[in-house]
């Protein structure tokens, strides 16, 4: 295969899923390098983050369209720039350092970090894992179900996290990899726990989390 | 607040540094107990790293934070780290790296207890400076797990041990991190996790890496192959002081890059029980090559890099960790029976400009390192 910026081999070739549309780029070692699609292991992190989170020619794949608009069309210059009320950060900093300013932007710059986010961790979108546990423990004892939330999520939110692991829990089964299976379901055991809890413990009239692991699929 | 020294139960260590003390001669042992050169794999394995990434909830990152919210975060965390229950002989050792000479930053760097990032004060978009407020505590005499302090995040936390020992380090981490929680609050988010100033790290903000030693992928030109295979694995692969660095000597660093969406317990097994491993099949797979059919050509090449190392009398830092990694497939593989591998891994440090000048007790000029490399090689590699 050509390179499809210039004659030479292709060697590198890019599949980007965006949106749920599919992308393909083929192109050889020296016009990927100069889009940033570099394969050197020693490459600084920063350079990694220009590339890998905000596209592969530094520009953000949400701002694709508008990055190709022609300069005698400014961007709306009248749109207000993002920017987190905590820190003062604009989306526009963050791309350029590859950086967040405070906690608060994660939710300032949500609905565009997080396309973004789920790019560079391969598709994960939702932390599975560890948790603050005595901070968890604090606010239920104080029944602070505000700051439950917060650390949480609400009920919806919950019921997805729980639902993208069940998805892979399914996943792993059907590939017979059971030893990851087995986590999973532990996985999912400890999080129906932690998750369900809360809910049990009156944050909301919802309930049934506690018992969804599907000990059916899972192998013995 | 708590800036005494720990009290340590069990024998008083005359010689201990005070925590405020830079790190100095007296601050470690001769050698970092992570190039012991023991434990699991250790003929492939040199070390096993994992870190974990904290913030404070309820102040900046880095990135943003003012001086006064700086010096706020250090010290909040110096005090919960200085205040730390300590087991039997242990205590910690605490260094403002502000304050700090550049050679003990350096140290400290070669001893791959900070990034090079943070012995700048720099974070990784470059911005900062040397007099940035930081530090990093140090568990000693293990010097296993330290934790750094506005870092690029408020806490890395890390513990680094020899051989393949990912899971303890993991366990090492994940008890520090609850000890520290009972007296922090870390910024969580339902949806991301623990968050972090790059997102990058964000989730778990765990990072699981191991030290290879693959000259056996080198030498039967095999490395990049198996290079790439790790890089589609979804793995970072680096040199021996991480990122940006060269990998002299063939050491090699990989690890994860995803760290949402897949919990600790998970991202460990990927890394441990299937892609390490696979490594660690290839380069035993290249060196039974090695010393099977290729033994003579494969002797000749690693006696003659220490004949090098004990006659030279000028060394760069580079070609003797080349020449040290030979020396040392060479005794793994039985070829070389007279030398310690523990006397190559401490030169593996040794080397380093910053512990030459500790070895030799006086500053030198580059020029002058490459003349006392040397003779410190041909002094701790002789026959007999």
């Amino acid at each position: 295969m050509r390179c499809e910026r210039c004659e030479r081999e292709a060697t590198i070739h890019e599949v980007i899923i965006h949106a749920g549309k599919k992308r393909e780029r083929h192109l050889c070692e020296s016009c990927a390098n100069n889009a940033g699609l570099s394969s050197d292991p020693h490459m600084p992190i920063s350079k990694l983050i220009a590339s890998f989170m905000l596209g592969p020619d530094g520009a953000d794949p949400d701002e694709e369209d508008a990055a190709v608009q022609p300069s005698s069309e400014p961007i709306a210059p009248d749109k207000p720039a993002v920017r987190c009320a905590g820190c003062g950060l604009t989306y526009a900093g963050f791309k350029e350092t590859g950086l967040l300013g405070c906690p608060g932007c994660y939710d300032a710059f949500g609905a565009r970090l997080g396309p973004l986010i789920e790019r560079a961790h391969e598709g994960g979108c939702h932390h599975v894992g560890k948790f603050p546990r005595r901070a968890l423990r604090d606010c239920r004892s104080l029944g602070d179900h505000d700051r439950v939330e917060v650390l949480l999520g609400n009920i919806r939110e919950r019921e997805e996290r729980l639902d993208a692991v069940r998805k892979s829990l399914a996943k792993a089964v059907r590939d017979e990899d059971y030893e990851r299976a087995a986590m999973l379901r532990d996985e999912l055991g400890r999080m129906s726990d932690l998750l369900g809890s809360g809910i049990a413990d009156g944050e909301s009239g919802a309930s049934g989390l506690g018992d969804t692991t599907d000990t059916e699929d899972s192998p013995a | 607040m708590s800036d005494a020294p720990l009290p340590t139960p069990g024998q008083p260590e005359p010689d201990a540094p005070t925590p405020q003390t830079p790190a100095s001669s007296t601050g470690f042992a001769q050698e970092a107990e992570w190039l012991r050169g023991k434990g699991d794999n250790s003929d492939v394995v040199i070390s096993s790293r994992v870190r974990i990434a904290r913030n404070l909830s309820g102040f900046p990152f880095m990135t943003t934070a003012s001086r006064a919210d700086r010096l706020q975060i250090l010290e909040v965390c110096k005090r919960r780290l200085l205040g730390l229950a300590m087991g039997p002989g242990q205590r910690v050792m605490w260094v403002d790296l502000h304050a700090a000479s550049a050679d003990e930053r350096d140290a400290l760097v070669e001893r791959q207890l900070i990034s090079r990032n943070h012995a700048k004060g720099k974070l990784s978009s470059g911005r900062g400076s040397s007099d940035e407020p930081r530090g990093v505590a140090v568990i000693l005499p293990e010097e296993r797990v330290s934790a750094m302090v506005n870092e690029e995040d408020h806490l890395r936390l890390q513990s680094i041990r020899s051989g393949l020992a990912l899971d303890e380090c993991l366990a090492d981490v994940d008890s520090l991190d609850d000890e520290l929680e009972k007296g922090l609050d870390f910024a969580f988010h339902q949806r991301f996790g623990y968050l972090t100033a790059c997102p990058t790290n964000v989730g778990t903000g765990l990072r699981l890496s191991v030290m290879l030693h693959l000259p056996g992928l080198k030498m039967t030109g095999e490395l990049e192959k198996a290079s790439r295979a790790a890089h589609d694995m979804g793995l970072a692969v680096r040199g021996f002081h991480g990122e940006g660095s060269e990998a002299d000597g063939d050491f090699y660093q990989i690890s994860n890059q995803t760290t949402l969406g897949k919990s600790d317990a998970l991202l460990l097994r990927e890394l441990n029980d299937e892609i390490v491993p696979t490594m660690i099949g290839y380069e035993r797979h290249a060196r039974a090559k090695l010393f099977g059919d290729r033994r003579d050509a494969t002797h000749d090449t690693v006696a003659r890099a220490l004949g090098t190392l004990r006659h030279a009398r000028l060394l760069r830092a580079s070609e003797a960790m080349e020449l040290l990694g030979l020396v040392r497939l060479g005794i793994v593989g039985g070829l070389i029976t007279d030398v310690p591998i523990e006397r190559v891994h401490g030169l593996l440090l040794g080397i380093q400009p910053a512990h030459l000048q500790r070895i030799a007790g006086r500053k030198l000029a580059p020029r002058d390192r490459r003349s006392v490399r040397a003779e410190l090689c041909r002094g701790r590699l002789s026959v007999g």
